[in-house]
């Protein structure tokens, strides 16, 4: 379980999360929901430990994040995890079996001599075959997810953490992402946290839904809840208004989203 | 009036320590990982085999004119004073040994494989692929700054003793077309005057010539932000960056080393 008590995080002069209460059962699939610039990607890179929360209390099956201190305890947390990055994240320079099983080194004591078969498994998984050798930039885009999406399932995790997974692809594409969301959930009975502009895939993929607002969850509920709510942010929101609670400043969309989104410096912050 | 300029020098002076701070910090982290032994070897070898194979033609080509110009120079200087060209394959060896092969093969190294380093970190980071690596358990520090920095520091050392040689071997081109000296004269020049210590002298520079420069790539890498314009911006300023470096870490080196004798 993912519990998230009061968190609070900066960077800089800029508060991202002003204090995120949150819980995430085991076995449920919890998207979040919100605009540019509301948290939701920092939250999910303070559930992995990519950055530290300032404030509050973010534990998972009861280990809290930021008291992980020996490389023993930091590997033994990420291991729960798979990450499927918005780009994909793939390395260019090696190839898709390399990629599926680099995980596997450092988090898991399985032989080299069993990481052919596992990318193939992992492949199989996601709906792909006889693209081992393949380089990144031989793939389509719809490929690439799919292979990041094998890459994170490969050090079998309990928990998958899907960064904006439909993002910049086609409406067939998105929907085949989706189906995979919800295969990967009975199949290798995970639990899910996926972040989504996509409403038709939030709907689709939720057990429940929550709502972020300027660094808060205003709202969580399960997908008949958030469609029938009465939260006026909420509505705007899942109706696409312009109009509405929220204000789109659009100074606020020329500010450096890089905070949210950009990792610290190599050995600054993260672990 | 004063206040903008003084808001402008205080923002950045905050910032200049602010990176500072933040480099320091790469290598404090760097160190920690070398001494934990965790060391990956097969990303070193093939940094090592990148670095060399990128760097060695240009290097070689660059070293090997420079003995030339040295040559043609110091042989016109001393046919204007002496009527004949003296101490040419001396004065070559010595320019090229103590300083100019040190100082330009870790310009030339810069500007190929330090700038290939800045960018190939700078859009691992925007593209994600830095915090891949937190996610899949390891350390970039681990995975792509150490391995550069061992290479850096294997490959630029022997990159300089090849670029020593191409350079005195550019020298002697010049002394035997152009001056007519003979080849023996030009190597008895150099072995009678130069002594191991003169090498040791630019050698030991070039390690911390390799440090600067894989230590700045690497942090200009992997610090980078911004996107496509981002990378460029990093790139660029790890060139520059390493190449003042190396000037200005080249005098203080040249002082210690002859305030402990090695020279």
């Amino acid at each position: 379980m993912i519990e998230s008590v009061g968190v609070v995080k900066s960077f800089g002069p800029r508060t991202i999360l002003r204090g995120i209460d949150l819980k995430v059962e085991d076995g449920e699939t919890l998207v979040i929901i919100g605009g540019s610039g509301c948290g939701k990607s920092t939250f999910l890179k303070c559930v992995i430990g990519l950055h530290s929360p300032d404030s509050g209390k973010l534990t998972v099956d009861g280990l809290e994040v930021s008291k992980l201190k020996t490389d023993e305890e930091i590997a033994d947390y990420r291991r729960r995890f798979g990450y499927l990055f918005q780009e994909g994240a793939l390395f260019d320079s090696m190839t898709v079996a390399e990629n599926i099983t680099f995980g596997l080194r450092y988090l898991t004591k399985e032989a080299p001599a069993n990481y052919r078969k596992i990318a193939t498994d992992c492949l199989a998984l996601v709906g792909l075959k006889d693209i081992e050798d393949f380089k990144p930039s031989e793939l389509s885009g719809g490929m690439k997810k799919r292979v990041a999406l094998a890459r994170a399932i490969a050090a079998k995790p309990k928990y998958i953490l899907y960064d904006e997974p439909t993002t910049g692809l086609d409406p067939i594409m998105s929907d085949v992402i989706n189906d995979l969301i919800l295969d990967l959930q009975k199949k290798l009975k995970v639990t899910s946290i996926v972040v989504t502009h996509d409403m038709k895939s939030a709907y689709k993929v939720a057990s429940r839904i929550a709502m972020f607002y300027e660094g808060r969850a205003i709202q969580v509920g399960t997908p008949d809840e958030i469609k029938g709510t009465k939260d006026a942010h909420v509505r705007q929101f899942i109706e696409g208004l312009s109009v509405g609670p929220i204000k789109m400043k659009l100074k606020e969309f020329d500010v450096d989203e890089s905070h949210e989104t950009a990792a610290p410096a190599a050995g600054q912050e993260s672990r | 009036m004063i206040t903008p300029v003084l808001e402008g020098i205080g923002s950045g002076v905050l910032g200049a320590s602010e990176e500072t701070g933040h480099f320091v910090f790469l290598i404090r982290s760097t160190f920690q990982w070398m001494f934990r032994g965790k060391i990956e070897w097969r990303q070193t070898l093939i940094q090592m085999a990148r670095i060399g194979v990128e760097s060695l033609p240009v290097t070689a080509m660059t070293s090997f004119f420079t003995g030339m110009v040295l040559a043609l120079q110091t042989g016109a200087s001393s046919k204007h004073f002496f009527n004949v060209p003296l101490f040419v394959g001396t004065v070559v060896s010595f320019s090229i040994v103590m300083e100019l092969g040190p100082v330009m093969t870790a310009i030339v190294v810069a500007g190929r494989a330090g700038a290939a380093i800045a960018a190939e970190l700078g859009t691992m980071k925007v593209t994600e692929q830095i915090d891949a690596l937190y996610t899949l358990g390891t350390d970039p520090v681990r995975y792509l700054v150490i391995p550069r920095l061992l290479a850096f520091l294997v490959v630029l050392p022997l990159l300089t003793v090849i670029s020593d040689f191409t350079g005195i071997v550019g020298g002697l081109f010049v002394a035997r077309v152009k001056y007519d000296i003979p080849t023996t004269v030009y190597w008895h020049d150099i072995i009678d005057n130069m002594e191991i210590r003169h090498f040791v002298h630019g050698f030991l520079k070039t390690f911390i010539f390799a440090f600067v420069v894989s230590m700045v790539s690497s942090y200009k890498g992997v610090t980078t932000r911004g996107g496509a314009e981002g990378v460029g911006k990093s790139t660029t300023a790890a060139v520059v960056m390493s190449m003042v470096l190396v000037l200005v870490l080249d005098y203080f080196a040249t002082a210690m080393l002859n305030a402990l004798g090695i020279t």
